[in-house]
């Protein structure tokens, strides 16, 4: 199992150790840090590194390196888990002051996930279905790829031990689904029905991936026209993103981001609506567009200025596109009902539906 | 009031203060006490004075302080064993509270105390936590086993802890039976022999009724457990996928990919005729792409583990190769991962998708990828071979960018599509040879070299293309410069006429100006070849190369399989089986070592009758340094015999009369792992030889000299020397025709000579060939009946103990004895040093000095040779 474990900062410090067995020296790291170097990015690192002696397996979350130790043969995948598992508490943490409150109170109860004697004077349970849309939409226009990843995430916070069901109009739409260990995978299989004694608080009670493409709408599309012409050191950019199939429902939140490329020194564009950065440094661009009125459809244009005698760039830039849609789930995915069993009271009930970019890429 | 008080104190007299609040009368005031020590501790302040004050506090029925305590205690007492005894009694105390989450903590924290003389006190309450009432506490102490084995494993057998442990797989509560699978599979880690988690159907119900209540990592563990069970026939494997099928959905990916491994390791067993083995497919290929959705790290392992999976079974995800398109902003080591199997996939249905990929690729940021995207157009023309021309035009295309590595990357390629596809796109060799100037990089300028040698009569200026490369001759790296003198030997072989300068130049820079083994060897061996035969020459220079096929990528089946049943494991992680036992794997494997884009089929475009073989054995003469390793071997070789594998007597190998007076006979042998080709060489000319070397042609298996041909002394005329030539398997492969067959180069102070002599191939045979019974029964089911061959073993009167004790002198291992109808069975099993294993089943009957061998194997072309070293280790 898990050895020693050492969170890293972005500046290279061990900040914290923890040794299960004995203790390992912080030289192991060095393996990591060389990793680190040779990667240059630190998305870059490869998760798995062996060392003479030893494996480590890290993980990168909000700009820390949870890093593990491994001496023995281990499921890589587990320690992968449990060090997200190990970073979401960490964030829990940072978010409550008191420590003492968020640690597990440790009470013994019949079903592991729920303590026992929970009570509430407002007993409410609410259901928020939450799709994320990734896709790869060629220079033309049509889609390369395309699915749509949901979770319904849940707060539930009902008094005693409530049995829920909750069921679909479209169940048939769940093919491919990762449960809550709570859920009854019998009566899913038999009867399509979501029957489960929750969890006290937040959790996220399924996942599922709808990928079939004819189901996945992309709510947007967007007209380029990024060039760079031969021997000269400027380049036109003109974009215009507008609504497709998006339900009659408000697309916002719309954002653009696009690496450019290393020759570009800087970018002289107007924009109809929201307001743009340029990173020189990085070469990102940014364009905050906000919300699409297909009235008067978002337009950013101008002229991109290359380093001087640097050759014509061959890479075409990706439009990374961040986008919501309230109010909607875009895979068609409904709530039908819920109901509880075994408590008396009539709980509140409620279910959201959101509709997100995931990773949204349109190349060039 | 936050927590975060107890950081802030930085008084003088800290310790002093804190000592007179943990010894105050006030509850509260302990408590606030214990809490300052705990955070003092934690950001790393040293407060182990305090600990007789804190272990006083330790009696308490105060469950949130007793929990402070017992940290404190875990942290300090491997530095205080001798205080940490006093607090012994008041853990021996904790584990009879009435209270199971006291008894519990009482008998975590004991087994977290890594110091010696507490464990001898552990040993009661842990007895009696085992069998404890409450399952909280009996789970915790299941776990505590193995914390005990870690720091003293004789005491927990002696205690019979094991037993114990054994018993809780049968526990009612799905939790402890979850932690008492994870405990024993720790603890046989460290015993890899030990049969602790031997299995039987009633166990099996148990792990899978604890498997769908247990928590997630508990969950981990039974399946892991499962995996390593051996279904007794296909019914009982069904039933078990069926149970397991529904961990599929799992959200904790670590679960899915268990699942996934014992549901592809139990199919084996299924036949593919039946319903539930399609549905099953079916079922694998959501969870599979759902892995892809995780986090990178976890997508890492997923795509790792994928790979092997769709080269065992690529019907699961055949129709979903377009999750594996690749996003700009996935971490590279996803990136190259998804490339690597998407041409796994690819196939005439999707080949156009693919390759319009790749190329959208071809124009990313990231130089690696990009190479390794050319790099897959070429997999790509080699694997489907209806899409070569497309390959090949786009990656004229690509050329056409004249960006640098991307030019470089795909002349590569192109060498490689020629050794697939001969004499059908060399009219794109002028295209090829615009670009000659700008290569840089070895691999490309070896590649270009290597055409321009290959095509040399359709290209006019082949021989003041290949001149240029001449002019900095020294300043190229070695693979350059070898096949610049390859490719000049082929030109002037070709067009002998004006070439004859040239290939006088490369051949003296290569043999008198160079300071590299291998090219001199190299240079030596054409110039003696043209001089002496130029006809023979042309038969080994420009002989008909083997065509290169995509599956020199693939993973070798019978490694597939093993690495099968290591899914979700380190091993599957670098594609490499483990190194059983501790120390974990200490091979420094890095990442991307196994590299499927890159090497494999560079070895192979030598196309020279010779390749050296390595740089283990430089083909330099006598170093005095290794005379005295030569006469180890010598004596190992005279003594060895008796207790080794058997060893044939001596042949001719090499006439005299053949060989300028120089007569080699010899034999092979092995002893203890190690392999020798034992020689004589005789000088039966009238003048002295000297200066011996010897190499080996590329063969079936590998086989290499381990060390220079060491002869001490000239050797005069009339005068025999005998000398152990140690040999390894690593050198390079290639298969021969009869597999045994060994092709063999001797040179001395007179000339080079060639022999050829065929190997018994029972000196590859290792050591380690003894297969469990299990695995050697379900290995023999699984290999199909027309991989089945069977031989006769004439006139051999031994009886069936005497055949299994010779056989085993050579490393063929007897599993099973069977005794059917009055005759004997004997069931055999063989491990060849390339990891092919072999079975056998030979049947003796009394009366009848015949015997048939039946032999099944996964590579049946052994089976014949197999055969032959029964045949002669049981006549003599």
């Amino acid at each position: 199992m898990i050895h020693s474990l050492f969170l890293i900062n972005c500046s290279g410090d061990i900040f914290l150790e923890k040794h299960w067995k004995s203790v390992v020296s912080q030289s192991v790291c060095d393996y990591f840090f060389e990793a680190q170097e040779k990667a240059v990015d630190v998305e870059n690192v490869p998760p798995v590194i062996s060392t003479p002696h030893h494996y480590l397996i890290s993980i990168y979350r909000d700009k820390i390196f949870f890093v593990s130790v491994i001496q023995t043969e281990v499921p890589p995948l587990f320690v992968i888990e449990f060090l997200h598992r190990v970073a979401d508490t960490f964030q829990v943490c940072r978010r409550s002051s008191n420590v003492g409150d968020t640690l597990p109170t440790g009470q013994l109860s019949n079903i592991p996930w729920r303590r026992a004697g929970v009570k509430y004077t407002n007993n409410e349970a609410y259901f928020d279905v939450i799709e994320e849309i990734d896709a790869i939409i060629d220079k033309s226009g049509s889609t390369v790829f395309a699915e749509i990843q949901g979770v319904i995430d849940s707060c539930i916070k009902l008094s005693g031990m409530p049995d829920l069901s909750l069921s679909f109009m479209n169940p048939r739409l769940l093919d491919d689904v990762s449960f809550h260990p709570c859920i009854r995978f019998k009566r899913w299989e038999s009867e399509r029905v979501l029957s489960f004694i929750p969890p006290d608080g937040n959790f996220r009670l399924i996942s599922y991936r709808v990928s079939s493409q004819n189901l996945v709408a992309i709510p947007v599309y967007v007209k380029h026209l990024i060039s760079f012409k031969e021997n000269s050191s400027s380049g036109r950019f003109d974009v215009t993103i507008g609504p497709k199939q998006n339900m009659g429902k408000t697309v916002e939140g719309v954002v653009m981001t696009v690496h450019m490329p290393k020759a570009v020194l800087n970018m002289n564009l107007t924009a109809t609506q929201g307001s743009y950065t340029f990173d020189p440094v990085t070469k990102v661009l940014t364009w905050d567009v906000g919300k699409i009125t297909p009235q008067k459809l978002p337009n950013l244009k101008g002229i991109v200025n290359l380093q001087s005698g640097a050759p014509k760039p061959e890479e075409n830039p990706s439009l990374n596109i961040q986008f919501k849609i309230q109010q909607l789930a875009i895979s068609g995915l409904k709530v039908n009902r819920l109901d509880m069993y075994g408590e008396k009271y009539k709980p509140f009930k409620g279910v959201k539906y959101i509709t997100k970019a995931g990773k949204f890429q349109v190349r060039t | 009031m936050t927590d975060s008080k107890y950081f802030t104190t930085t008084k003088k007299g800290e310790i002093f203060e804190l000592k007179a609040e943990l010894n105050s009368d006030k509850k509260e005031k302990k408590k606030e006490a214990v809490k300052k020590v705990i955070a003092s501790m934690t950001v790393g302040k040293d407060v182990s004075a305090l600990f007789p004050d804190v272990v006083n506090c330790m009696q308490t029925d105060n469950l949130e302080l007793k929990k402070l305590v017992y940290l404190y205690l875990m942290n300090y007492a491997k530095s205080q064993p001798d205080m940490a005894i006093m607090a012994v009694n008041t853990f021996v105390k904790d584990c009879e509270d009435p209270n199971p989450l006291i008894r519990a903590l009482a008998v975590r924290t004991m087994g977290c105390i890594r110091v010696d003389k507490i464990t001898e006190y552990l040993c009661e309450p842990l007895r009696k936590c085992l069998k404890d009432e409450d399952p909280y506490v009996r789970k915790t102490a299941a776990v505590c086993v193995a914390k005990l084995h870690d720091i003293n494993a004789q005491l927990v057998e002696d205690q019979g802890f094991l037993d114990t442990l054994k018993d809780l797989i049968s526990d009612s509560n799905p939790m402890v039976v979850a932690n008492a699978v994870a405990a024993l599979s720790e603890i046989a880690e460290s015993h890899p022999s030990s049969n602790l988690l031997d299995l039987n159907p009633q166990s099996i119900n148990k792990l899978l009724t604890a498997l769908n209540e247990c928590t997630e990592w508990g969950q981990i563990f039974i399946l892991d457990c499962l995996a390593n069970y051996m279904p007794k026939d296909d019914r009982e494997a069904q039933s078990i996928c069926e149970r397991v099928t529904p961990r599929l959905s799992h959200a904790n990916s670590a679960v899915v990919l268990s699942a996934v491994k014992v549901l592809m390791k139990f199919m084996e067993m299924l036949s593919k005729d039946l319903d539930y083995y399609g549905t099953l497919l079916k079922k694998l290929a959501p969870p599979l792409v759902t892995l892809l959705s995780a986090e990178p790290e976890l997508q890492y392992v997923a795509l790792r583990n994928i790979n092997l999976i769709v080269q065992k079974r690529p019907e699961i995800l055949k129709h979903e190769m377009k999750v594996f398109f690749v996003k700009y902003n996935d971490p590279i080591y996803v990136k190259l991962e998804k490339l690597d199997i998407m041409i796994r996939l690819a196939s005439q249905a999707n080949i156009a998708q693919v390759l319009a990929e790749l190329k959208e690729y071809a124009t990313e940021v990231d130089v690696d990828f990009v190479r390794k995207a050319v790099r897959a157009i070429g997999r790509c023309a080699i694997k489907v071979e209806q899409s070569a021309e497309r390959c090949v035009s786009t990656l004229l295309d690509l050329i056409q960018t004249k960006v640098n590595y991307v030019v470089q990357e795909a002349i590569v390629v192109i060498k490689d599509i020629f050794r697939k596809y001969p004499n059908k796109y060399e009219s794109v060799i002028a295209t090829l040879c615009e670009n000659l100037d700008s290569l840089d990089e070895p691999e490309a300028r070896a590649a270009m070299i290597w055409i321009v040698g290959e095509y040399a009569e359709r290209i006019d200026n082949a021989d003041e293309l290949l001149e240029s490369f001449l002019e900095g001759f020294h300043d190229e790296s070695t693979q350059v410069q070898l096949q610049l003198l390859t490719a000049i030997v082929k030109l002037f072989l070709k067009k002998p006429t004006e070439t004859q300068e040239l290939v006088q130049q490369v051949l003296s820079l290569a043999t008198q100006d160079s300071d590299n083994p291998d090219l001199r060897d190299r240079g030596y061996i054409y110039w003696r070849l043209l001089s002496t035969d130029p006809v023979a020459a042309k038969e080994v220079v420009l002989a008909e190369k083997p065509l290169i096929s995509e599956e020199t990528d693939l993973i070798e089946p019978t490694l597939l399989d093993e690495l099968i049943c290591y899914i979700g494991t380190l091993a599957s992680v670098y594609h490499k089986p483990p190194i059983s036992g501790p120390p974990l794997a200490a091979s420094s494997v890095q990442m991307g070592a196994v590299d499927l884009l890159g090497g494999g089929l560079d070895s192979l475009m030598g196309g020279s009758g010779f390749t050296a073989p390595g740089p283990a054995a430089p083909a330099g003469m006598g170093a005095p340094l290794g005379s005295g390793l030569g006469d180890l071997f010598d004596l190992t070789g005279g003594v060895g015999t008796l207790s080794g594998s058997y060893v044939a007597p001596k042949t001719v190998w090499l006439p005299a009369m053949k060989a300028k007076g120089l007569e080699i006979s010899g034999t092979f042998s092995r002893q203890v792992g190690a392999i020798s080709m034992d020689l004589v060489l005789t000088n039966k000319a009238l003048q002295v030889m000297s200066d011996f070397a010897i190499q080996f042609n590329r063969n079936s298996f590998g086989l290499a000299p381990a060390a220079p041909l060491q002869v001490h002394a000239p050797l005069a005329p009339n005068q025999s020397v005998e000398i152990s030539l140690p040999l390894n398997t690593v050198g390079s492969v290639m298969k021969m025709d009869p597999l045994n067959n060994l092709q063999v180069a001797v040179k001395n102070n007179i000339d080079v000579f060639y022999f050829s002599t065929l190997y018994p191939l029972h000196i590859l045979f290792v050591e380690d060939g003894k297969m469990e019974r299990q695995m050697f029964l379900a290995t023999w089911k699984d290999i199909p009946n027309e991989n089945e061959a069977q031989f006769q073993i004439k006139d051999c009167s031994l009886n069936a103990d005497a055949v299994s004790n010779k056989l085993q002198g050579s490393n063929i291992f007897t599993i099973a004895k069977r005794n059917v109808e009055g005759q004997d069975m004997l069931y055999q099993s063989l491990k060849l040093t390339n990891g092919i294993w072999v079975l056998a089943e030979l049947r003796i009957q009394p009366s009848n000095p015949s015997f048939t061998l039946s032999l099944k194997c996964r590579a049946p072309e052994v089976s014949q040779y197999v055969y032959q070293a029964y045949d002669a280790i049981l006549k003599n």
